[in-house]
């Protein structure tokens, strides 16, 4: 750590949720913990993680030539399509919200649990279910559809094991929706005394948002693919033009859920930035209420913008005008997040912690996604660019660049809190950088790809654009040193890192008042709260040398 | 694992808090069983919103469908029993009452009473389920389960020694006045038994999940654990039960009403 | 043909500058903002970088107003990109009069064209230079979408119904052209070239290679005495069923007392789901085409209808609504 201040060197409790339960598999396979489920769920979406990532480096590799080197056109089809089955359904929906929600947010508002703590269990296994199922269909004949099921393909033509991977994201769904409904649940009843509506750290607010997404897109997409599901195995006509039914409906219906789904996986890593950056500014945030107004507003407008993956479809004129109009309203809350982080770092105290790079890393990735967002909402350009690489790289820069580049970075910046140790910080800030770079390597070459008219989902393509398809994978290549190395400096640290003590960088959350790993009911007394969220003025406890009311750190204003 | 109160969990030792009057089981991550109570109930409002949008797109489904093939529709309409939908909306509408009686009689502390209504009201959703089956059965023998042998003109052409021959009479002229402006009419016929299989299947679903849960809440209430201050699990198995009743308020319109004449 | 590093695709219809245009707009302006942010990032993490390991950051308070700029101005810029992309789109989906129709199938794994005189291609189309150019895309199993990035211009081709495009290409060569919707198996390969020629070459490519191949307008007629519509649909509009000459882009009177535009979607509608829409004063006897007919051979009947066009209209019985009678 940069300038902090020469730490005691901690004794890590005598007695913490990883070992008051036993360390016997039965205590974690039946455990009702939140902690110990969200590290349940940060096992099992690692496993998916790398699944995917094993698929998208064999994508990488094989379209190095215009032809292709590695595997054939069908084989292609699957990798792409499971590639994007197991990141989005099974790696970035459940990442943030399962993992790091799970684990924070009754720390955060000061509850002992989640309101139904069984549930959140069953909704891991629900999850596992899921997984098996998709899985099976994975390793019996692949999947080969696109990760969007558009009928008539996935329910009529396609040859692969579409069955099995319909039902299992049917069923993850209900995991998904089980873990929304307890986190809102939670957040309404479960607040610590003291801990107003006004006081909930921002990540708290941003799991809120997505809660509600959570619990109404979900089950319309499990309507949907549950249908799609049947129309396969019984022959019904639900979408298939054949028999009457419209495979424009289907789209609608899954995009209805499918859109909404980006913010489930972009607003929890939105929360976890707006808590690293005013620790590591060491400044309240800027605009509070309006980063918290925001989310909220991102998860209303964001289920009014759907039809603008549907633009050239012939859908009419007006549904276009209406959704390209509501699009660019859903931008401006987005907008808003990142002039109000950028403003927090004004007159900080700014320390260059691994944590604070990846949300920076955050800001600026994100923003690329969310300017390249508006080409897409345009009416004109989208004519162009839909359905290219350059749609490929937009959602990558948000979903990747954005969500993932959250969760790692959230997940240094809890790693004491979550294992009671402190990653090695050189390693940590290299991996950072490489990650950055890395991923603007591999993704920025595709946005122009895809205004020369490369369209996605192609194992060949025409000569001219390989230079940029091989700048691309050599990006990859780094991108995947940059994944590796956290997954390799994090495990070791678990055993081997410094210990942390409760407040390492120090933070004003609740979840810091308590020990590094916390007590298996979180808090020894139940809290109360009588601080605004990040005031560093007002904290004695925090033990900082300026804690005095506005004291000037340093003299250069 | 000790009974396991829905939606509650038990940790290994619940906090007694002073000063609050307690009959039931306070479990512990709450503080009170005030707290408790409102997010078992709060929790089910959620599910029930999620449940609304879950049979929402394919209610959707059925409305571009239903407005696309008007014709088809009808006639598919026409061949479901109005007699036994009708007594079995009555049926489902008797079972809410008797579950609200048994919410009541939970919250005023009439112990004898919760496992006569609940028993009630299980008894009036096997009897829906046994309606549902018969109707079921209907469709199978005149070959209106969507497959290969899928016909709408089945019945008209082979009437059963039973049937009326007025009705059969009606419904041929129906079907071929039918496939005269839509020639398609078996295809699309086909698709509105897919949905009204596929809706009355998720119903019924969720009846049977429902039955299962009042099983559990007898069985509770034969011990007489729910009194006036412990009552929640009734009160939202109450809710659920209720919401799957209004499902079936608006399915019966929807599949069996629109444009009947016969 | 292109460099090895190419930024922009060529521009070659009416549509590329524009769609260039925006693009360039959209990017000064997402620039701008990247610059703003990126240097206020910068500026701030060496600027205010921590220097005593317990020092805090100065509160900066909160002024609604700075909120409300930033909320407004975006906006503001985001309303003139939505109405900019608009009028493109507006434009786009809006064909001209008087265009070169041509019809398109797309099948797993191939697109077949079929120009106005019934030459047929496969992955192949050859189209006029400086001429409105407006496919007719029907697809015969899967979604496909025909798209030409010289041209910037797209369309899903949905299995069930039509959709058409329009463009004007301005500039002769070749170009690639490629199936953007996922489709399957093969679907990287479900592309080829588009042709775009002088007038005069079109003219004599067409005459040339035509040669051997049946006319549409034949092709249609002969389905029109097969498929038995001829004994009902008779010229002098004292048939069973209304005339069709003439029919084509005109305005049908229909029963319900509405009107509809006679253009190909109509007519597909009316070929295959007879009494969708009933000409008013007629009886809906038409039996149902539907699965009887490949789009080919539909995409012939229509051809052939069209080629009615140039017969005068019955005086009585057609359907046809006269203009006065439209307002």
């Amino acid at each position: 750590m940069n300038n902090t201040p020469p730490t005691p060197s901690y004794e890590p409790p005598r007695d913490h949720y990883l070992i008051s339960a036993g360390g016997h598999i039965r205590s974690w396979l039946l455990t009702t913990d939140h902690k110990r489920i969200a590290l349940l769920y940060l096992i099992s979406v690692t496993v998916f993680f790398f699944i995917g990532g094993v698929f998208a480096t064999m994508i990488r590799i094989h379209l190095l030539t215009p032809d292709g080197v590695l595997v054939t056109p069908e084989t292609y089809n699957k990798l792409f399509t499971m590639h994007g089955v197991a990141m989005i359904f099974f790696f970035l929906i459940p990442s943030i919200p399962a993992v790091l929600g799970n684990f924070l947010i009754p720390m955060m508002i000061g509850a002992k649990d989640l309101a139904f703590p069984k549930i959140n269990l069953l909704s891991w296994y629900i999850y596992l279910i899921g997984g098996s199922f998709v899985l099976y269909s994975f390793s019996t004949g692949g999947l080969d559809t696109g990760w969007t099921f558009y009928t008539p393909l996935s329910s009529i033509y396609s040859n692969s094991a579409v069955t099995p991977a319909v039902l299992g994201i049917f069923i993850n769904g209900f995991s998904s929706i089980l873990t929304g409904l307890n986190f809102i649940v939670t957040i309404h009843t479960m607040r610590a005394p003291g801990m107003t509506w006004f006081r909930l750290p921002l990540f708290v607010w941003s799991h809120y948002a997505t809660s509600l997404v959570m619990i109404l897109g979900t089950p319309v997409v499990a309507i949907t693919l549950l249908l799609a599901g049947l129309e396969r195995m019984f022959h019904l006509g639900f979408f298939n033009p054949a028999m009457g039914g419209d495979p424009i409906l289907f789209q609608h219906l899954f995009w209805f859920y499918s859109h909404p789904a980006v913010y489930i996986m972009v607003l929890p890593a939105m929360g976890v930035v707006s808590e690293i950056i005013p620790t590591f500014a060491r400044k309240p945030i800027f605009g509070y209420s309006f980063i918290a107004a925001s989310s909220i507003a991102i998860a209303v407008i964001g289920f009014l913008v759907w039809a603008h993956h549907m633009f050239v479809t012939g859908e009419s004129t007006y549904a276009a005008l209406t959704f390209s109009f509501l699009s660019y309203l859903v931008a401006i809350p987005s907008a808003v997040k990142v002039f109000n982080w950028t403003a927090t770092l004004y007159k900080g105290s700014i320390s260059w912690d691994a944590p604070m790079l990846y949300a920076l890393g955050f800001i600026g990735l994100f923003t690329i996604g969310g300017l390249t967002g508006l080409f897409l909402a345009c009416l004109g350009l989208d004519i162009h660019i839909h359905d290219t690489y350059f749609v490929i790289a937009h959602f990558h820069y948000i979903m990747v660049g954005g969500a993932v580049m959250g969760y790692v970075g959230g997940l240094h910046y809890w790693w004491p809190k979550i294992t009671g140790r402190l990653y090695p910080e050189a390693l940590s800030h290299f991996a950072a950088i490489v990650l950055f770079l890395g991923f603007n390597l591999t993704f920025f070459p595709q946005f122009i790809l895809g205004y020369l008219g490369m369209p996605r989902r192609y194992h060949s393509y025409p000569p001219e654009f390989q230079v940029l398809n091989v700048l691309s994978t050599a990006g990859a290549s780094i991108l995947a040193l940059g994944y590796l190395l956290p997954m390799a400096y994090l495990s070791w640290s678990m055993r081997y890192g410094k210990v942390a003590g409760p407040n390492p960088w120090p933070a004003t959350g609740l979840e810091w008042k308590t020990d590094s790993p916390p007590p298996t009911e979180n808090f020894h007394v139940t809290p109360v709260v009588d601080w605004e969220p990040y005031d560093y003025r007002n904290r004695p406890d925090l033990g900082l040398a300026a804690g005095a009311p506005l004291a000037p750190a340093h003299s250069d204003d | 694992m000790r009974r396991g109160v829905l939606f509650n969990a038990t940790f290994s030792e619940a906090k007694q808090e002073q000063g609050v009057h307690r009959t039931g089981e306070l479990y512990g991550q709450f503080q009170t069983l005030d707290q408790q109570k409102e997010s078992a109930t709060f929790g089910m409002w959620i599910f029930l919103v999620t449940e609304v949008l879950f049979f929402g797109g394919m209610f959707l489904t059925y409305t571009i469908n239903r407005h696309e093939y008007f014709t088809a529709f009808g006639i598919g309409s026409n061949t479901l029993d109005i007699t036994l939908g009708t007594v079995n909306t009555i049926v489902l509408i008797m079972s809410s009452f008797t579950m609200a009686m048994a919410v009541w009689s939970a919250e005023t502390g009439k112990k004898k009473l919760v496992p006569l209504f609940l028993i009630l009201t299980l008894g009036l959703g096997c009897v829906f389920l046994g309606i549902k089956f018969v109707e079921y059965k209907q469709k199978f023998e005149h070959h209106l389960i969507p497959g290969r042998n899928f016909a709408i003109t089945y019945r008209s052409s082979h009437p059963a020694p039973g049937d009326d021959p007025k009705e059969i009479a009606l419904e041929k002229e129906e079907v071929e006045k039918a496939f005269a402006s839509d020639p398609d009419a078996n295809s699309h016929a086909q698709l509105y038994f897919s949905l009204y299989f596929a809706m009355t299947g998720l119903h019924a679903l969720h009846m049977i999940v429902g039955a299962g849960l009042i099983v559990w809440l007898i069985k509770a209430s034969l011990r007489g654990r729910f009194t006036p201050q412990y009552n929640t699990p009734v009160e939202i198995v109450g809710l659920y039960w209720h919401f799957v009743d209004i499902v079936w308020i608006y399915l019966f319109p929807l599949l069996y009403l629109i444009d009947r004449h016969r | 043909m292109q460099s090895p590093l190419p930024i922009y695709p060529e521009q070659a219809s009416n549509f590329a500058p524009h769609v260039d245009a925006l693009l360039i707009f959209i990017t000064g302006i997402c620039l701008l903002f990247g610059a703003i942010i990126t240097t206020a990032i910068v500026f701030c993490f060496f600027k205010y970088h921590r220097k005593e390991a317990g020092a805090v950051g100065i509160v900066t308070y909160e002024d609604p107003l700075v909120e409300v700029a930033w909320i407004v101005a975006p906006l503001i810029l985001a309303m003139v990109m939505f109405a900019w992309g608009a009028i493109v789109y507006v434009d786009y989906r809006n064909a001209p009069r008087d265009t070169l129709d041509i019809y398109v199938v797309g099948k797993q794994w191939m697109w077949k064209a079929q120009q106005p005189n019934g030459l047929k291609e496969i992955n192949e189309l050859h189209v006029p230079v400086g001429r409105d150019i407006r496919l007719i895309l029907a697809s015969e199993d899967v979604i496909h979408d025909f798209f030409v990035p010289a041209f910037r211009v797209k369309m899903d081709v949905v299995p069930g119904h039509y959709n058409t495009m329009w463009f004007r290409p301005t500039k002769p060569g070749r170009y690639h052209f490629f199936c953007s919707q996922y489709c399957g198996t093969n679907h990287a390969v479900m592309g080829g070239w588009v042709t775009v020629m002088e007038p005069t070459d079109y003219a004599a490519w067409l005459s040339g290679v035509s040669g051997g191949e049946a006319n549409p307008v034949a092709a249609g007629e002969k389905l029109f005495a097969e498929k038995s519509c001829v004994t009902c649909h008779l010229a002098n509009g004292t048939g069973r069923a209304p005339s069709l000459n003439g029919l084509y882009g005109g305005q049908v009177l229909l029963a319900d007392g509405s009107t509809v535009t006679a253009d190909d979607a109509y007519i597909r509608e009316s070929i295959l789901q007879a009494n969708a829409k009933i000409v008013a004063r007629y009886q809906p006897l038409m039996p149902n085409y539907q699965g009887q007919l490949t789009e080919e051979q539909i995409f012939a009947l229509i051809a052939y209808i069209k080629s009615l066009q140039s017969q005068p209209v019955p005086a009585t019985g057609s359907g046809i609504a006269p203009v006065s009678e439209k307002k």
